[in-house]
């Protein structure tokens, strides 16, 4: 992983200028658009019984773009192996459950692609159980199921994955809670401003309205971006159903 | 479609699928340090499910996960030599269960003089700069705790 803003000059090198010569965003006309309000999600936000000790009670500092958070890793040389985004050939048999595909497109908030950006995913497997550790959810695992995967964008933005649909689980959240059946997503984009970590939920799921994550996202339209909708077109005749997921990223005003 | 797609938690079940790699590159130049601490909460429990993300321009990106204890470590070089306009520091962002949007803030390191002059510390009401020093515990190592809420808060950012 380097740096891109060092791809050029390779590691390491103009360390002085990197720091030393950092310009300041004074304006919004060369930095990145900040998010309309109701997009994200209060870190205060009491139904989602986590946060009550771990949301700062000041609000946060207002500082400009500096080339420190204009600049972030890239991943474009990365190579992952043929099946990192095939979750569903990545042991020596077949996992339980419903075969789909989740393919998209990343874009920015203007509608440009974000290109060889790193999409990494994790989940339940379709009995509604992590294969991690921490999980104590009495559902079986299943031994040719991890639920992770990555790969990169294309030129144009667009990325795919192949898994089966998790399950639902429930937590301890409130008395008889169920997380909706989602499918989580990390996404880097060019630096450290434009970070996503979110979840992808299923159409039509009746989970999704009692769910204080879901719902912790203020503004109803963008609460739907965080759902999928199933793609006909994306659907492989006798073999798997499709999804589409697009995601967009903070822009940078051109 | 319109408008950036909405932050929702990491959640504790990642650590399978986000891999955690050292900051510096093998070949970066510079004096070798680790940062090493810890995340606590508003009670001053430890958190043990955090994520903790850094980059720093010339070095790299690196991801720590806590530990069962809250604790974290990443190994880097100094950053800098810096010029006037910044002192020398990582941008940190942090990741948990509960936390819903990611957190943003800086490590600065106590023992570097352009602090005094730094324009985003400069930002920071002076009685709570300390938030952001990494303390020097050793010739090669510095101590960084996050604490997410309460007196000892440490002061997050929006950029």
């Amino acid at each position: 992983m380097s740096g891109r803003e060092d791809t050029d000059a390779g590691p390491g090198a103009g360390a002085a200028g990197a720091v030393g010569t950092v310009q300041i965003a004074q304006t919004a006309r060369d930095g990145y658009r900040p998010a309309p309000a109701g997009t994200h999600p209060s870190n205060d936000s009491p139904a989602y019984a986590s946060t009550k000790l771990r949301h700062p009670l000041h609000p946060p500092i207002e500082i400009p773009q500096t080339r420190s958070e204009q600049t972030g890793p890239s991943h474009a040389a990365a190579h992952f192996g043929p099946l990192a985004h095939d979750l569903t050939r990545q042991h020596g048999g077949a996992p339980i459950g419903e075969r789909i595909v989740i393919h998209g497109r990343v874009m920015d908030d203007a509608g440009r692609p974000v290109p060889e950006t790193l999409v990494e995913i994790w989940q339940a497997n379709s009995a509604g159980r992590y294969a991690h550790p921490s999980d104590t959810h009495d559902a079986p695992l299943d031994p040719n199921f991890s639920g992770a995967g990555r790969t990169l964008t294309d030129a144009d933005g667009r990325y795919q994955f192949v898994t089966i649909r998790p399950g639902a689980y429930p937590w301890a959240n409130h008395a008889n809670a169920w997380r909706p059946a989602h499918v989580h997503f990390s996404l880097l984009g060019p630096c450290c401003l434009t970070r996503l970590v979110t979840q992808m939920y299923f159409p039509g799921d009746p989970l999704l309205d009692a769910d204080p994550i879901f719902n912790a996202v203020p503004d109803a339209r963008a609460r739907e971006r965080l759902i999928a909708r199933f793609d006909l077109s994306a659907t492989r005749p006798d073999w798997a159903l499709g999804f589409r997921f697009d995601l967009v990223l903070r822009g940078r005003c051109a | 479609m319109s408008g950036p797609t909405p932050f929702q938690t990491i959640g504790p079940f990642f650590h399978g699928a986000l891999a955690c790699a050292p900051l510096a590159h093998s070949s970066a130049n510079g004096v070798r340090i680790s940062v090493r601490g810890s995340v606590r909460d508003g009670a001053g429990a430890p958190v043990g499910d955090a994520l903790l993300e850094f980059w720093q321009v010339d070095a790299g990106f690196a991801r720590a996960p806590t530990d069962a204890s809250g604790a974290f470590a990443i190994d880097t070089i100094l950053p800098g030599p810096s010029g006037p306009a910044q002192a020398p520091h990582l941008v940190l962002q942090i990741f948990a269960r509960g936390i819903l949007s990611r957190l943003l803030t800086r490590v600065y390191f106590e023992d570097q003089p352009q602090n005094a002059s730094d324009p985003i510390l400069s930002l920071v009401p002076e009685d709570r700069r300390s938030s952001l020093l990494a303390r020097r515990i050793a010739s090669d190592a510095y101590r960084f705790d996050v604490v997410l809420q309460g007196p000892d808060e440490t002061v997050f950012f929006d950029a």
